[in-house]
């Protein structure tokens, strides 16, 4: 073959056209508004925290959301990366902490715990899309371990926007596990009064587990947006509810186990279960990918929970739940395989 | 939803026909020049058989087929070839072509006429299929006489015509099929008769309702042809979504469509069927839709295979200021142009202009969130995510097993990618460093 270029033959003329890879149109979807999505989605949440426990809750997820956005800005500073904290992720770990926190702590448990949330657990790891552990919650069992005693003391909420209640009381959960469902109900008057105050979330416990109303329209909010899927969350409160109703069952006189006697609904609406499911069990990047393997996520999630719940030492189990589960979403991802189209070969006729 | 076919997963891109799915077919000026690469499809390319010099006619055969899976060329205009040499092409490689200067009476050679054309045996029309250097003119170019010539061990049951057109912005099948349904239909008819088969189906996006109509029409009267409405999803119109949204039936992995007894044929391709059984007329130009917002008017043309894309965008008004982008095909999956100096070609299906607000920026993306948005779309049922993933970190071998070469870039999990990831350039980067 000749090689002429005949460049007269066609004439040049100068277009400063751009040349890429198809496809060349792209959605609208990004991770920045998703991000700020589920940022705006835990605002109810974070309204009902403020009309439970007041300023405190301003005061405790401010610093939270403070400390990790500028850790993250220090950080990628320092090595000269791109700043990354306009996605809003940095500001949802901060976010996600601060629900997760009691109300009292003082202002250095929301420092460490974004320090370690942000820097510790992201960062080092590579930044949003690298993480194996949930920042927020590796940030929180940080500050649980570390300071034990101020981690567990637990305010009883205010009415509407006052500010802390200088008495201080266990969870529900915790009764539950000390006391057992005799001495929770002595508290709450009966079941159906449990179930409201729960619901609503006038009971102690972090900022934003409280409330499980807040948390459903929040996680409401996300389905219709198509930013979550039902897989993680569904499969993770069955699991609970069906464990606590097999196992959670005592009779109240002599504590012994009964059979299929346990209430689900308590389990299910106490602790950080509603805001583990919907909020932290759903973070993309730390979970498994593919539907299946999350189903296997979110039982293995409600597993744990339900055997630290009974038999462990904390009244609470969802945190290591997620955080034990997040190891294995890797083996998870590598184990569940989609099914290719035409991967089987069989012919319908 | 009783008759609406689909496949499942998909997108939903936005899909801006309107900018020219009203306008019928407009005859393109006669080019003053045409430039004909000897390679328009996939297979060995044609050798040339004229010299720099000749006197060509239109209609004239100017480049051989040189194997089974290839296709002769033919000059669209008559005049002298002034040039045989490599130009650029609209798939951004250089490639030998035969250029040819018109002397402006567009003599044409004469075209044997067969007006009996249903008695002719599968061979003969085969034959001139051939001849008259048709390929499947969706895009991918593959020699249309090849896909009618089916292995004994495949037999095929069903010809489905391709009108889904689920590339967004582009029109020409609409027109075609809204403009020229009776010769739809008849090239249907003379292609199930090569292959011996009962059974014709065609399959149209519901967005375009007038073509359903008239192919609806132009069947009437008790024939074994379907008209299908399809849902609009993109890419319901690539062969293996079409084929299991029609028959249901799955075509296997790395398999081709007559493995499980079917032939797809686009509407362009069933129209120059006809033309060339009926009026011997060979493969010299075809629809084009010229469109997008950078393009002052928007058309559908009828343009001689190797006019320049400058010279067809000239005639519609030129480009608009802001006009940032050219792509010969669809925006999902069409090649962007450097230069607009490259010729029109059997599968070029459009001409797409994109301004500057409707071009995204590829360059600026970031890690993988593993959202699974892509693995949600793929309409083979990959895991686009991961193989992104390994491409970017260079486990090509991992990427392969974990169904690469399944993928045809139809770019549905780019287009949903929150990340921004270039994920069919990831795909690609991965497939040209394994063997499949």
């Amino acid at each position: 073959m000749i090689i002429v270029r005949e460049e007269k033959l066609v004439e040049k003329k100068e277009h400063p056209l751009i040349v890429s890879v198809s496809p060349h149109v792209r959605g609208e979807e990004t991770v920045s508004r998703i991000m700020w999505s589920v940022n705006l989605a835990l605002l109810p949440v974070f309204i009902m925290s403020v009309y439970y426990f007041g300023p405190r809750a301003v005061y405790v997820t401010g610093l939270c959301v403070l400390a990790c956005v500028l850790s993250e800005y220090a950080f990628q500073k320092w090595l000269r990366r791109k700043v990354t904290i306009s996605d809003g992720s940095a500001f949802l770990t901060g976010l996600l902490l601060g629900m997760n926190l009691p109300p009292g702590v003082p202002f250095y448990i929301p420092l460490v715990g974004s320090v370690v949330a942000i820097i510790i657990t992201k960062q080092l790891f590579g930044g949003l899309g690298y993480t194996i552990f949930n920042p927020a919650l590796i940030g929180r069992a940080f500050v649980l371990i570390s300071f034990p005693k101020l981690m567990t003391i637990w305010y009883k909420p205010t009415s509407a926007f006052v500010g802390l209640d200088a008495t201080t009381t266990a969870t529900p959960l915790g009764i539950l596990k000390e006391g057992g469902l005799g001495q929770l109900l002595e508290i709450f008057g009966d079941k159906m009064h449990l179930y409201e105050k729960l619901f609503l979330g006038n009971t102690a416990g972090s900022l934003g587990e409280t409330s499980a109303i807040a948390l459903l329209i929040g996680a409401g909010y996300l389905f219709y947006k198509r930013y979550i899927t039902w897989h993680i969350p569904l499969s993770f409160l069955a699991t609970v509810g069906v464990l606590a109703w097999i196992f959670g069952g005592k009779d109240i006189e002599t504590g012994k186990l009964i059979f299929f006697a346990g209430d689900p609904l308590i389990h299910l609406l106490s602790g950080g279960l509603i805001l583990g499911a919907f909020f932290m069990a759903t973070d993309y990047v730390t979970v498994p990918t593919l539907r299946k393997g999350q189903i296997i996520f979110g039982v293995g999630c409600g597993l744990i929970t339900m055997l630290i719940r009974l038999k462990g030492g904390f009244p609470e189990g969802v945190m290591f739940a997620i955080l034990l589960m997040n190891c294995f979403s890797p083996l998870i991802d590598r184990q569940v395989r989609t099914k290719p189209f035409g991967a089987v070969g069989e012919k319908k006729k | 939803m009783a008759d609406i076919a689909t496949f499942e997963r998909g997108i939903h891109p936005r899909y801006h026909k309107e900018l020219a799915s009203g306008k019928p077919i407009t005859q393109a000026s006669l080019p003053q020049r045409i430039v004909v690469p000897v390679s328009q499809h996939i297979g060995a390319p044609a050798k040339p058989e004229v010299n720099i010099g000749d006197e060509v006619k239109k209609g004239q055969l100017i480049g051989s087929a040189t194997g089974f899976v290839s296709s002769p060329i033919h000059s669209s205009i008559s005049g002298k070839v002034i040039a045989i040499a490599d130009f650029p092409t609209s798939a951004g490689k250089m490639v030998q072509s035969i250029v040819i200067e018109g002397d402006g009476k567009d003599e044409a050679v004469e075209f044997k006429e067969n007006p009996d054309y249903m008695s002719l045996s599968s061979d003969e029309i085969r034959n001139i299929i051939k001849d008259a250097g048709i390929v499947g003119m969706g895009g991918a170019a593959f020699p249309t006489n090849v896909k009618l010539s089916p292995p004994k061990e495949k037999p095929v049951d069903t010809v489905i015509i391709n009108g889904a057109e689920c590339e967004p912005y582009l029109t020409a099948d609409h027109r075609l099929m809204v403009e020229r349904s009776k010769e739809v239909i008849e090239g249907l008819k003379i292609i199930m008769k090569s292959l011996g088969v009962k059974e014709g189906h065609i399959g149209i996006e519901e967005n375009k309702p007038d073509a359903i109509e008239a192919m609806r029409f132009a069947v009437s009267g008790g024939s074994n042809i379907k008209v299908w409405p399809l849902e609009i999803k993109y890419p319901q119109g690539a062969e293996k979504m079409l084929i299991k949204a029609i028959k249901d039936r799955e075509v296997p992995c790395k398999g081709l469509p007559m493995d499980v007894g079917v032939v797809v044929q686009n509407v362009g391709t069933a129209v120059a069927v006809y033309e060339a059984v009926r009026f011997g007329k060979p493969l010299i130009e075809r629809v084009v839709t010229v469109t997008g917002k950078g393009v002052n008017e928007p058309k559908n043309m009828m343009v001689r295979i190797g006019t320049l894309m400058s010279e067809v965008i000239e005639q519609c008004g030129g480009l608009v200021e802001g006009a940032v982008k050219v792509i010969s095909g669809g925006p999902m999956m069409g090649f962007a142009q450097w230069t607009l100096d490259v010729p029109v070609v059997k599968g070029t299906s459009g001409i797409l202009v994109l301004t500057e607000d409707e071009y995204v920026a590829s360059d600026d993306y970031s890690a993988c969130i593993r959202c699974g948005s892509c693995i949600d779309v793929c309409p083979m049922g990959l895991n686009p995510s991961i193989l992104s993933i390994y491409a970017e970190k260079g486990f090509f071998e991992d990427a392969k097993e974990n169904g690469l070469f399944d993928c045809f870039e139809c770019g549905s999990c780019a287009f949903v990618c929150p990340a921004k990831r270039p994920m069919v350039q990831f795909i690609r980067l991965a497939k040209s460093q394994v063997k499949p």
